[in-house]
Order: structure tokens, then C-alpha cells, then sequence
């Protein structure tokens, strides 16, 4: 069996450091690569030094989870191979490209377990591409891992589960926070009650941390729409309308995100079958209760193919993990493969409610100015994408990519794709399901040019 | 202004660098990201249309803190660790 290559997880957040614990534990020895120069993920990302926080300062009530994480990744120092700050940029031929320590390496592997995570989900409002807007995420890390507040005066706007959790966290740590803004009306946390039976800790800690920030001062506004950043050189103000009525409050920092969208690149380059999720409002690589993909000897685990939290990336890595030693003929745990599918599917459920708690502003799409930036890499604006629907008649994705460069930036499409997504179906009268997704291309992150022309030399030798 | 404000690691020792040829100095612990917006409030400007730019996701994944040290050497600010040294450049436009 030392014969076959190592399985290959990416990534070292919660799903892939419980995939390698699994694999480890059935004897065999993973490569993990992580973009991370320490692992956790972006929930339990590691500061780049101690800086007299303690865990339970970083991560709340999330701390024995986030240190048990990274105990547990640390005491397989020595049964895996692990290469921090590494970049897998290219997966062809059953061999994955990757960048590590300025050099290109190319890596055999037999079982990839993609555990790849997530980024914040946007949709293009008036001066979001201003100094002092960041997503709720960036805000969250330039807290947690760096110790800096986006601002003296901050701002956040959304919708999701994050949006009361950062705001909450800056608040905590001495920040002034002027005002949440939640795009969805006050009547949608309602169904929050519905999650009770399911995980009543999880409600009640959101309940009591709205309770907080509003005896902490900060303005709570629901049903926010029409939301405009204003500012010349950095942001200076946000204005939005709500009930029928103009707001405008002065702001120098603004968190902004609505939920989190899935990183799916490398599932595509590994040929896995995609299939659109209505709950997510994406197409995404299909995957069943165990974590297996369409191609054999892949496996997806966390968010990178449907966003369900650190709490069900943490099981799914496991049952990707025992999915993998079931195929390779390895004895496996099944007792325990199904509860955490059971674990699984109750988190599902909630997921559906917290859906409907913090619901996706599809109706925003339609008041997207002419004027207002879409894609921020290559600063093409929502009338120019418009115009290029109704000029060439667009009706898919790559389409509209070839010929309005939307999603061709550096960011490959992470950051408007969405938006983009939401317009094309909008312009043309047909649900977000009928318009494609973009077709992710190798790097899938920016390598020097030199880095992958030694790649490509490399494999045609 | 600076954007970022610092609510720690204020004593944490110095690391000097230079910000379009001034002197100025990070923090250990920093990203270059941090370096630069706890001193200006901005990193860049964009491509095409030279507007100010200051980073978005922090996590790799939007692309728009790249910045060009002295040397025509290119960093994703988010995600590198300042070093002492570096000389950092905000006010070239193109940086692709």
C-alpha cells in the first residue's frame, strides 16, 4: 500500500484538519496544502503573533472549538505532511500544480479531498469599491488576526448570520459601532424560532448578542434598501432608504457581505459534475451525504460546495475522510460515517432556517444603477453589462464573460460572479438556475507567469 | 487619515519600512496590508480609472491589495508579512 501515492487535502480549516485526523488515524499519510501560513481556516484563522488575547478573546464561544482544532492539527506533526502558505493552482492529469515557497511543485495523488471554504457574497452598491469598505470577513480578520478596527466609526451592512457576529465582536473589543444594517426586514427573525428545537444555544447566543449591541448603543435598522457609500477619497457616509424614508449616517468604515458564497474552483478543474442549489442561489459541484463528488476519488467537505457553517465542515471533513478509506478498501468506522451524517442533515435544517432568517436581497439586482461598479478588477460598471446582454443577446455565463470581460479580472469572478449571475438572469427574465456559472481556469489564483510556464514545460516533458 | 485603527499590539516592536520613499514603521505581527493602512488610507490605485483602492476581503481572494515594492517586486498585501525593509508604492497606477 506504500506503493500508492498520499491522499491530497486542500485546505487546513475545519473540514480539512478533521479529514486529516481521519486519515491519519486509519494509518495513511495526507499532504495538506493551505493557502494559511497556520491552520483554522478564515473562522479559526491564527494570528501571526501572540498578542496578549487570550482564544476566548479571538473566538468568543467558538474557543474550545477553535483550540481544539488547532491542538488536534498540531499533534499530527510528523503523520502528514503539511505545507503552509502553498498555493494548488492547477489540477490536471491527476496531478495537482503547486506553488510553495516561490517554486512551482507538481504533486501525484491518489483520493483529493477539497475542503476549500468560502468567501463573502456580494452584490455592487454605490461606492463599495471605496477605502473603508471591506466584507464582513476582511472586517472579522482584521480584527481577529491583525488587532485593528476598520475604522473609528463603523458601519455594518447585510444580511447572514455574520453580519450581528462581527458587529457584535468590534463592539466587544472597544470599537464604536454606529449601526447594523440588515437588508432583511424584522419580521424574517421570526422563523429564528423555528431553530429552537434544533439548536437552541445557537439562537439564544444571536438573540442575546442583538440584545447587547443594542444596549451597547448601536443603531439596529431592518428592511434597508437603496444603500449608497458616500465619500470622495475614502468613505465619509452611508444613506439608504427604509419604510418610504431617507437615511444618511456619517461612518469612516464599512463591513459589508450578504452570507457567503462557495470557492469551487478546483472542483471544476477536477471535473466534478455541478449542479444548481436553489437554497445557495449557485450552481455548485454535487456531492452526496458522504462528501463524494461525481469523479471517483474526489471529495468535498465544508463550504466549498454549499455553505453549512464550521460546525458541519468539522463533521463533513471526517465523513469525506471515511468515504475516502472506504473506497481505497480500508477498514472504516460506519457506525460513526452515520452519525455524522445524522449531525449532518439536523444542521441542514437549520441552515434552511437561518436561510429564511437572513434571506438573499434577489430584489436589489433590479436597482443596480448604470453607474455603480460591478466587477472591481476590471472596473466595468452594470450598464456596461447590460449593454453587452442586450447587444450580443447573452444568455449564459462565459458568454457574457467573453464579451464584457466581467469575471475576467484577477479575482476570476469570487467577487462579481454572483452579481453578474444575478443580472444576467434579471435582464433576460429568467431565474438564476437557467444562466450557467463561470467555468473556473487554471491559475486559479494569480502565479508568477514564469512560475507557470516552468508548469507547463514541466508536464509536457 | 489612516484607515485602519490599531486596538493592540501598539507596543509591539518596530519594523521599519518605507511608504513611497517616507520612512514609517509596522509592527510585528502585521501584514503589509496593516502596515500600510495604519499609516495612509489606501494601498492603490485601480487600473483603469486610477480611483483609490484599499483592499476588500483580506483572505486571498479578491485580488485588489496587490501592491509593487521598489524592487518591481509584486505582493498581495492581505496575506504577506511585513518585513523590515521593504520598500512599499502606492502611487504607481499600474500594478498589474
Amino acid at each position: 500500500m506504500s506503493e500508492r501515492p498520499q491522499p491530497l487535502i486542500v485546505g487546513a480549516g475545519p473540514a480539512g484538519i478533521r479529514a486529516a485526523q481521519a486519515l491519519v488515524a486509519a494509518g495513511l499519510r495526507p499532504l495538506v496544502v493551505d493557502e494559511a501560513p497556520a491552520c483554522g481556516g478564515q473562522i479559526y484563522r491564527q494570528r501571526l503573533v501572540p498578542d496578549g488575547r487570550s482564544t476566548r478573546d479571538l473566538y468568543g464561544s467558538e474557543a474550545p472549538k477553535a483550540e481544539a482544532l488547532h491542538r488536534d492539527f498540531a499533534a499530527l506533526d510528523g503523520k502528514l505532511d503539511y505545507w503552509p502558505q502553498a498555493l494548488l493552482w492547477n489540477l490536471r492529469d491527476g496531478r495537482a500544480d503547486i506553488m510553495v515557497a516561490g517554486t512551482s511543485r507538481q504533486v501525484t495523488y491518489d483520493g483529493l479531498l477539497l475542503a476549500t471554504g468560502a468567501t463573502d457574497r456580494i452584490l455592487p452598491i454605490p461606492g463599495w469599491t471605496l477605502p473603508g469598505v471591506f466584507t464582513l470577513g476582511g472586517a472579522q480578520i482584521a480584527l481577529k488576526s491583525q488587532g485593528c478596527a476598520i475604522g473609528n466609526r463603523i458601519v455594518f451592512l447585510g444580511s447572514g448570520p455574520l453580519l450581528y457576529l462581527v458587529a457584535w465582536q468590534y463592539m466587544k473589543a472597544g470599537a464604536k459601532v454606529a449601526a447594523v444594517l440588515d437588508t432583511a426586514p424584522f419580521s424574517a427573525k421570526f422563523h429564528l424560532l423555528r431553530g429552537l428545537p434544533l439548536f437552541p444555544g445557537i439562537v439564544l447566543r444571536g438573540m442575546r448578542m442583538t440584545a447587547e449591541l443594542k444596549l451597547g448603543g448601536v443603531a439596529l435598522h431592518y428592511g434597508v434598501g437603496d444603500v449608497r457609500i458616500e465619500g470622495k477619497n475614502a468613505v465619509e457616509a452611508i444613506a439608504w432608504r427604509q419604510d418610504g424614508l431617507e437615511h444618511r449616517l456619517a461612518c469612516d468604515g464599512i463591513g459589508y457581505g450578504l452570507a457567503l458564497r462557495s470557492e469551487t474552483q478546483l472542483a471544476d478543474l477536477a471535473g466534478c459534475r455541478f449542479a444548481f442549489s436553489s437554497r445557495d442561489r449557485a450552481t455548485l459541484p454535487e456531492r452526496d451525504t458522504a462528501g463524494r463528488t461525481s469523479m471517483p476519488g474526489v471529495y468535498i467537505a465544508g463550504d466549498g460546495a454549499g455553505i453549512a457553517g464550521a460546525d458541519a465542515a468539522e463533521r463533513s471533513g471526517e465523513r469525506a475522510a471515511l468515504a475516502l478509506l472506504q473506497d481505497r478498501g480500508l477498514p472504516h468506522d460506519a457506525t460513526r460515517a452515520a452519525a455524522l451524517e445524522a449531525e449532518l442533515a439536523r444542521i441542514g435544517r437549520f441552515r434552511a432556517v437561518l436561510e429564511a432568517a437572513f434571506p438573499f436581497p434577489a430584489h436589489w439586482v433590479k436597482d443596480i444603477a448604470d453607474s455603480t461598479t460591478l466587477c472591481r478588477c476590471e472596473e466595468i460598471t452594470a450598464g456596461e453589462v447590460r449593454a453587452a446582454i442586450g447587444q450580443f443577446g447573452v444568455h449564459e455565463l462565459n458568454r457574457l464573460k467573453a464579451v464584457s470581460r466581467v469575471g475576467m479580472g484577477r479575482c476570476q469572478g469570487r467577487v462579481c460572479g454572483a452579481a453578474a449571475a444575478e443580472l444576467l438572469a434579471h435582464e433576460t427574465n429568467r431565474g438564476i438556475e437557467a444562466v450557467g456559472r463561470l467555468r473556473s481556469q487554471a491559475p486559479i489564483k494569480p502565479v508568477p507567469l514564469t512560475l507557470a510556464l516552468a508548469a507547463q514545460q514541466g508536464a509536457a516533458e | 487619515m489612516p484607515l485602519l485603527r490599531r486596538l493592540i499590539r501598539a507596543d509591539h516592536p518596530a519594523i521599519p519600512f518605507t511608504l513611497d520613499s517616507e520612512r514609517c514603521e509596522g509592527r510585528a505581527g502585521d501584514t503589509v496590508l496593516t502596515a500600510i493602512l495604519t499609516q495612509v488610507e489606501r494601498l492603490r490605485l485601480s487600473e483603469f480609472s486610477a480611483s483609490p483602492r484599499a483592499g476588500f476581503c483580506q483572505m486571498g481572494a479578491c485580488q485588489d491589495c496587490w501592491v509593487v515594492l521598489e524592487s518591481g517586486e509584486r505582493l498581495r498585501a492581505c496575506s504577506t508579512a511585513l518585513t523590515a525593509g521593504m520598500s512599499i508604492l502606492t502611487r504607481r497606477a499600474r500594478t498589474a
